[in-house]
C-alpha cells in the first residue's frame, strides 16, 4: 500500500520507509511555509537573542554584587554597587521590552503562517476534483480545515516563541556557567546524557500515538458533521439512540488516545525536573567543595546554583513544545496528504484563451470509464452546433450525467476530447472555461447569507437591478418578496427555510444571471411545482435563445423546447432526432413519449 | 466580564467535573506541595552559605547538599504526581461534556438546527471542550498553587529582611492593576476569536459541501476570497490576544526583575551594614529564582482562565437552549395502532416570522383514515413540507392539534410517534454506513425478505451490484450515488420502517420516467394497507393516492378525488395539469 497522497490515511502502523517519506513531506510543506517570513524570523530572533542574553546576565551581576561590590561597600566606597544595580535594573527594562516586542512580533509572523496555511488548503481542496470529494467525504475535508489546523495553531502559538526564548536562555546560560565555573558545567554536560535518553524515549512513544489522535479525532468529526447536517433524518427514524452510541464509542476512542499522550508527557516532565534538581544539587556539592578549598568566591557559587536551575526552568517550556510539536507534526502530516493530492481535472499550463464563445460542442471519439475500470460511455462522436437546444433522455445509469459532467469538466475524458468552439476543454483555463459553461444540478445548494448574495454568486459584483431581473427571468421573484425579507432573507443552514423548490429556483436564477453561452441543466426542476416549471419553461425560451444548452429531465414535458432528443441506453446514443421526428416514429423515445402522455390525465 | 462573572461562570462547568473534583483538588495539593519544596530549596542554601562564609568543611557540606537533592526529588516527584491527579480526571470530563453537548445537539428541535450553523456547533465540540480540559486539570491548578506559592514566597522574603520583602511587596503593585484590567479586555477580545473561529469553520464546510456549485460556476477563487477575509478578522483577533498577552507580560517579567535589581541594591547596602547575612543574601535571589516562573505563568494562565470562560459560555449556549419539543409528563400510549392521522384546526408561524405577516398555515383541517393515502398538492412555499413534519414533532404546532389514532401526538413520547410514522424527505440523507443499516434504520430487527421487499418496492435492486451488496458502506450523505439512487434508498428506509403512517416529501421528484412508473406500481400494494400522506408535484405520483388535498392560502381548501377536483377547482387545475397537458397535445 502507498501513502501517496491521503491514501493509507487511517493507518498508523507505519514501515520505516512510509514514515520517512511522510516526515519529508511535512518538512517541505513547513519549509515551504517558513520561506516568505525568513525575514521576520531573523529579526525576531535577534531581539530575542539579546533579551535573552540581557537576561543571562542577571546571576553574573549579583555575583559581581557579592563578590565585588559588597566587599567595596564594607569599604565604604559605594560606585561598584550602584555600577552592578544599575546594570542589572537596565537590563531588567531592556529585556523586558524586547521579549514583550517578541511576542506580539512572533504571534504576527505565526498568524500570517497560519493564514498562509488556511488559505493553501482551501483553495487546494476546492481546486481537487468531484472525484476526489466523492471518495474523501466533506467530513475529512473539514476535519483537515479545523481540527488539524488548530494544532498547528497551538503549536505556533504557545510553543514556537517559548521553544525559541528556552533554548537561547538554556545556551547563554550553558556559557555563563562555562565561563564562571567550569567543574559545575562539568556536571551540567553529565546531565545531558539522562536527558537526551529520556527525550528519545518520550519521542519515539508520543509519535505513533499522536497519529492515533489525529485519525480518532477525525472519525469524531466525521460523525458529528454526519448528525447535524442530518439531523432531520436522524430525528424521523429514531437515529439518536444508536447515534449516541456509536458517538460515545469514538469519544471515548478519542479520549483514550489523548490520554495516552498526555500521561507520557506527564513522565516526562517530572523527569525533566529530577534531572535538572540533582544537577543542581551536584553543582551545590562541587562548588561548594570549591568554596572550602578557597578556589571560588560565594558570589560565584550563587551565580552557579542560580544558573544551573534556570538552565532547566525553560525545559518544561521546552517540552510542551516537543509535545504540541508532535501533535502539530501528526496534523501536519495529514495535510501535506491532501496538499499532495493532484486535480484529475487540472488546470492547462498553456491556457487557449476562449473568446466570445459561441457555444459549438463537439465530442470526438469520446469514451469514459471509471477508475476500477467500469465503463459509463463507450466511444462516440456528437457535434452540437452552437445555440442548439439538446434534450436528453434515457433511464437512470444511462450515461446522462456523466456526459453533462464531460461538458462541464467535473471529469476529462478517458480517450479522446470534448471541444468548445474547436478547442479542448483541457486546455481552456478554468476561469474561462466556467464562464462560458455553467451547470446547474437538482441537487441546490445554498450557501449561508441572503437570497441576493446566492444569486449572485453567479456574477459577483452583479447590481440589485440585474439579480432582480435575474430572479423575474425565471419567475423566483414573487416568493422571493414573500419571504421575510425579501431578497435580504437570510437563507440559513442548508436553506432551512426555504423548500426544495425555491431552492432550484434561486439556483436557476444563480445561472441565469451568469448568462454562460452553454447551459447545462441536470435535472435542474425536479422538484418544482408545475406552475413554477411553467413560467420556467417560458423564462427558458428567453434564457436558451442564442446559448447551446443541454437539458437532461425526467419529465418529457421539457422536451418540448429542445431542437434535439437524444436518447441514451447503456451509455450508448441510441436515438438523435428532433422531437417531432423521434414521436413520429417507432423507437424507444415514441414509446416513452406514449406512455407518458397516458400518464396524464 | 468582572471577577465574579468569570468565577460565576466557571463554577457552572463544576457540576460536570464532579467526579473529578478529588483529585484535582489532590493534584492542587501536589502542585503546591511541589512548589513548597523548590522554595525550601534556598533556607538550606541559607545555611550552606553560612557555614561556607565562617571556614566549612565537607563534612558540614554534605548533609545539607543531601537535603537540598531531597527536596529537589521530592519537587520532582509531586509534579509527577500532579499530572497523575489530573490527568486521566480531565479527560474523562473532556469527554463527558462532549457527550452532553452531542445528547442535547440531538434532542434539541429542528428549529435550533435551521439557526445554528453546524460549524458553530462543530467548534464547540472540539476545540472549546478541550480549551475547558486543560484548563480544569492545569490552568486552575496551577492558578491556584501558583498563586498561593507567590503569597507564601513573599513571606519568605519578607523573612530574610522586611525592606527587600517591601520592595517586592511595592513593585508588585502595577501587576495588580495590569491584571485586572487585563482580564476585562481580554475576555471581549477571546469570545470574539472564538467566534470568529466558528464562523471560519462554517465557510469551509458549506465550501465542502457546496463544491459541486463552486465548481460548476468556477467559484472557487470567489469563495477563497470570502473566506480570506474571514480568515484575515480572525488574524486580527488574535493579534489583538497576542497584544494584550504582550503588554501584561512586560509588567510579570520586568517587575521581578526590577524588584531584584532594587534588592541587590538594597541587599549588599545590609549585608555591609551588618543587618543581613551574606548566606540570607544568596538565599534571598534564590527565592526570587524558584519565585520567578510562577510569576510569569501567572500572564498565560490569566488568557487561559479567559480562554475557558468563554468556551464554558459557548458550551452553555447549547446547553441552555431550550428543548421546547419534549416528551410529555403524561405519556399516553397507542395501544392498538390504525393509522388515523387527523390535522385539527392546524396554525403554524415560524418564531421568527413578522409579525405582521399571517401564519403559514391557518387552520388546516383534515382527515386520513385508517389504510387511506392522500396527495398534498399546493404551489412551491405554501406550507406542504412544514405540514409534512407537524406530524413527527420535527416542528410544533403552534395552534391546534396533531392527532394520531385520537391521540394529540404532544401526548405520545417521541420515541414512539415517530416508531409509527415514517418518512422520506426530499432530499435524501444517507448515513455512513451499510445500505443495510441504511435501509433498515427505522426497524432494525426487520428480516432480511422484509428488506428485500422494500428494496422492491423502492425499485432500488440496484445495491446487490454495488461492490460488495448491501454491506456496501455509502459514502457520507450517499455522495458516490445518484440523486435518484439516494431518493430511492429514502424511500426503501421508509417502507422497511413497516409504520401505520408514511409521510412521503416529494418522494419521487428525482427519479426518471420508466423507475417512477415502476415505483408507483409496486408502492400501490404498500398504500392500500397503509396510511400515507404524499406531497406531490406530478399528477402520476397524485394518482397513487385515494385522495387529494389542496393546500391554499394556510387551509385546505379541496378535497377529494383527483378527477373530481380536475373538474371542480380552477385552483387545482393551475397546480396540477396545465402544463404537462399542454405539453402532450
Amino acid at each position: 500500500m502507498t501513502m501517496q497522497g491521503v491514501q493509507g490515511e487511517e493507518r498508523t502502523d507505519l514501515t520505516k520507509a512510509e514514515s520517512r517519506e511522510i516526515r519529508r513531506r511535512s518538512l517541505r510543506l513547513l519549509s515551504s511555509l517558513v520561506k516568505p517570513i525568513r525575514a521576520r524570523l531573523g529579526i525576531g530572533f535577534v531581539a530575542i537573542t539579546i533579551a535573552q542574553a540581557l537576561r543571562v546576565a542577571g546571576p553574573t551581576l549579583i555575583a559581581l554584587g557579592i563578590d565585588q561590590a559588597l566587599p567595596a561597600a564594607m569599604k565604604n566606597d559605594w560606585t561598584p554597587l550602584w555600577l552592578v544595580a544599575g546594570a542589572y535594573l537596565l537590563s531588567a527594562i531592556v529585556t523586558a521590552v524586547l521579549q514583550s516586542f517578541f511576542i506580539q512580533y512572533a504571534a504576527r509572523t505565526n498568524q500570517n503562517v497560519l493564514f498562509d496555511l488556511r488559505q493553501r488548503i482551501f483553495k487546494h481542496t476546492q481546486r481537487l476534483s468531484i472525484d476526489f470529494h466523492e471518495t474523501y467525504t466533506s467530513g475529512r475535508v473539514i476535519s483537515r480545515q479545523t481540527n488539524d489546523l488548530d494544532s498547528i495553531k497551538e503549536l505556533l502559538d504557545s510553543g514556537g516563541n517559548e521553544m525559541i526564548a528556552g533554548l537561547l536562555s538554556m545556551i547563554f546560560t550553558g556559557i555563563a556557567l562555562m565561563a564562571q565555573n567550569q567543574g559545575a558545567f562539568g556536571i551540567l554536560l553529565i546531565s545531558f546524557i539522562p536527558l537526551g535518553f529520556l527525550t528519545r524515549w518520550f519521542q519515539k512513544n508520543t509519535k505513533l500515538e499522536y497519529r492515533k489522535t489525529r485519525v480518532a479525532s477525525a472519525r469524531l468529526i466525521v460523525h458529528f458533521v454526519e448528525t447535524m447536517t442530518g439531523i432531520r433524518a436522524v430525528k424521523a427514524f429514531r437515529k439518536e439512540n444508536a447515534n449516541q452510541e456509536k458517538y460515545d464509542v469514538l469519544v471515548e476512542d478519542y479520549r483514550y488516545v489523548n490520554a495516552r499522550v498526555i500521561q507520557l508527557f506527564g513522565v516526562f516532565d517530572p523527569g525533566l525536573k529530577m534531572i535538572g534538581n540533582i544537577t543542581v544539587a551536584a553543582i551545590l556539592f562541587i562548588g561548594g567543595s570549591q568554596v572550602i578549598h578557597g578556589d571560588l568566591g560565594l558570589g560565584v557559587l550563587t551565580a552557579s546554583i542560580l544558573y544551573a536551575r534556570r538552565f532547566f526552568d525553560p525545559m518544561e517550556s521546552i517540552a510542551m513544545f516537543y509535545n504540541a510539536y508532535q501533535s502539530a507534526g501528526s496534523a501536519l502530516e495529514k495535510i501535506s496528504g491532501v496538499l499532495e493530492e493532484e486535480p484529475s481535472v487540472p488546470e492547462p499550463a498553456n491556457p487557449v484563451a476562449l473568446n466570445n464563445p459561441r457555444g459549438h460542442l463537439a465530442f470526438n471519439d469520446v469514451e469514459f470509464h471509471y477508475a476500477n475500470g467500469k465503463t459509463v460511455l463507450p466511444p462516440f462522436n456528437l457535434d452540437i452546433p452552437a445555440g442548439q437546444t439538446i434534450a436528453m433522455v434515457g433511464t437512470t445509469g444511462a450515461g446522462k450525467s456523466t456526459l453533462a459532467k464531460l461538458v462541464s469538466r467535473f471529469y476529462d475524458p478517458t480517450h479522446g476530447a470534448v471541444t468548445l468552439d474547436g478547442i479542448d476543454l483541457r486546455s481552456i483555463a478554468n476561469d474561462n472555461l466556467r464562464q462560458a459553461v455553467v451547470m446547474v444540478t437538482q441537487e441546490a445548494y445554498l450557501f449561508s447569507g441572503s437570497v441576493a448574495e446566492n444569486i449572485a454568486l453567479g456574477k459577483p459584483g452583479a447590481t440589485d437591478e440585474e439579480i432582480v431581473a435575474a430572479a423575474q427571468a425565471v419567475g423566483a421573484h414573487e416568493f422571493i418578496t414573500s419571504l421575510p425579507d425579501g431578497y435580504n432573507t437570510d437563507v440559513n443552514k442548508r436553506g432551512g427555510r426555504v423548500s426544495a423548490g425555491q431552492r432550484q429556483l434561486i439556483s436557476f436564477a444563480r445561472a441565469f444571471i451568469a448568462d454562460p453561452a452553454v447551459l447545462i441543466l441536470d435535472e435542474a426542476t425536479s422538484s418544482l411545482d408545475i406552475p413554477s416549471e411553467r413560467l420556467v419553461q417560458i423564462g427558458l425560451q428567453t434564457l436558451l435563445a442564442g446559448r447551446t444548452a443541454i437539458i437532461i429531465a425526467h419529465r418529457l414535458s421539457t422536451v418540448s423546447i429542445a431542437d434535439r432528443v437524444l436518447v441514451l441506453e447503456h451509455g450508448r446514443i441510441i436515438e438523435d432526432d428532433s422531437p417531432a421526428v423521434l414521436i413520429a416514429g417507432t423507437g424507444k423515445f415514441s414509446k416513452m413519449h406514449k406512455a407518458y402522455r397516458d400518464s396524464l390525465v | 466580564m468582572n471577577n465574579n462573572g468569570t468565577v460565576a461562570t466557571l463554577l457552572r462547568i463544576f457540576p460536570y467535573a464532579k467526579k473529578a473534583l478529588p483529585r484535582i483538588s489532590l493534584g492542587m495539593g501536589a502542585a503546591l506541595a511541589g512548589q513548597m519544596f523548590a522554595l525550601s530549596i534556598p533556607q538550606f542554601l541559607l545555611h550552606l552559605v553560612n557555614s561556607l562564609a565562617s571556614h566549612g568543611t565537607i563534612a558540614k557540606l554534605i548533609p545539607l547538599v543531601l537535603l537540598v537533592l531531597l527536596m529537589g526529588a521530592l519537587e520532582a516527584c509531586m509534579t509527577l504526581l500532579r499530572r497523575w491527579f489530573v490527568l486521566t480526571p480531565g479527560t474523562h470530563v473532556e469527554a463527558g461534556l462532549r457527550r452532553s453537548l452531542y445528547a442535547k445537539l440531538q434532542d434539541l428541535p429542528i428549529s435550533f438546527h435551521d439557526r445554528w450553523p453546524s460549524g458553530q456547533l462543530l467548534s464547540r465540540v472540539t476545540g472549546d471542550l478541550s480549551l475547558i480540559r486543560r484548563w480544569l486539570s492545569f490552568g486552575l491548578v496551577l492558578f491556584i498553587a501558583n498563586s498561593i506559592t507567590i503569597v507564601i514566597g513573599l513571606a519568605v522574603l519578607f523573612s530574610f529582611h522586611w525592606i527587600l520583602g517591601l520592595i517586592f511587596l511595592v513593585c508588585s503593585v502595577p501587576i495588580w492593576f495590569r491584571g485586572y484590567r487585563f482580564e476585562k479586555e481580554y475576555h471581549t477580545v477571546a469570545r470574539l476569536s472564538q467566534d470568529q473561529a466558528g464562523d471560519l469553520a462554517t465557510s469551509v464546510e458549506e465550501a465542502v459541501h457546496g463544491i459541486r456549485v463552486l465548481k460548476a460556476f468556477g467559484r472557487g477563487d470567489f469563495m477563497a476570497g470570502k473566506f480570506a477575509t474571514d480568515a484575515d478578522s480572525l488574524l486580527k483577533t488574535e493579534l489583538k490576544k497576542a497584544g494584550l498577552s504582550a503588554n501584561i507580560l512586560i509588567y510579570l517579567i520586568l517587575v521581578p526583575e526590577f524588584a531584584v535589581g532594587l534588592s541587590l541594591f538594597a541587599g549588599v547596602w545590609l549585608v555591609a551594614s551588618h543587618q543581613m547575612t551574606v548566606g540570607a543574601l544568596v538565599a534571598f535571589f534564590a527565592t526570587a529564582t524558584v519565585l520567578r516562573w510562577p510569576t510569569e505563568s501567572v500572564g498565560f494562565l490569566l488568557s487561559m482562565t479567559q480562554d475557558a470562560k468563554t468556551a464554558v459560555e459557548r458550551f452553555f449556549e447549547v446547553i441552555d437552549a431550550p428543548v421546547d419539543i419534549t416528551d410529555p409528563e403524561q405519556l399516553q400510549t397507542i395501544t392498538k395502532p390504525l393509522g388515523r392521522l387527523e390535522f385539527k384546526d392546524v396554525h403554524f408561524r415560524f418564531a421568527d416570522t413578522a409579525a405582521d405577516k399571517p401564519d403559514l398555515l391557518r387552520g388546516v383541517n383534515l382527515v386520513l383514515e385508517p389504510g387511506e393515502s392522500v396527495a398534498l398538492i399546493g404551489i412551491t412555499g405554501c406550507g406542504k413540507s412544514t405540514l409534512t413534519a407537524l406530524t413527527t414533532r420535527l416542528y410544533d404546532v403552534t395552534g391546534g392539534q396533531v392527532l394520531v389514532d385520537g391521540i394529540d401526538v404532544r401526548d405520545l413520547s417521541r420515541e414512539e410517534l415517530r416508531s409509527h410514522i415514517a418518512m422520506a424527505f426530499e432530499d435524501a440523507t444517507l448515513f455512513s454506513a451499510s445500505v443495510r443499516e441504511n435501509v433498515l434504520l427505522g426497524n432494525p430487527d426487520a428480516s432480511e425478505a422484509e428488506l428485500k421487499q422494500a428494496l422492491e418496492i423502492a425499485q432500488a435492486q440496484f445495491v446487490y451490484e454495488l461492490p460488495e451488496g448491501l454491506e456496501t458502506r455509502i459514502g457520507e450523505e450517499g455522495m458516490s450515488l445518484s440523486g435518484g439512487q439516494r431518493q430511492r434508498l429514502a424511500l426503501a428506509r421508509s417502507v422497511a420502517a413497516k409504520p401505520e403512517i408514511l409521510v412521503l416529501d416529494d418522494p419521487l421528484s428525482a427519479l426518471d420516467v420508466d423507475t417512477e412508473a415502476m415505483v408507483e406500481a409496486a408502492l400501490r400494494t404498500v398504500l392500500s394497507t397503509t396510511t400515507a400522506l404524499i406531497v406531490a408535484h406530478r399528477p402520476s405520483t397524485v394518482q397513487l393516492a385515494d385522495k387529494v388535498a389542496l393546500l391554499e392560502e394556510g387551509r385546505i381548501t379541496a378535497f377529494g378525488k383527483h378527477s373530481e377536483l380536475l373538474a371542480t377547482n380552477a385552483h387545482y387545475r393551475y397546480v396540477i395539469s396545465s402544463l404537462d397537458e399542454e405539453a402532450a397535445k
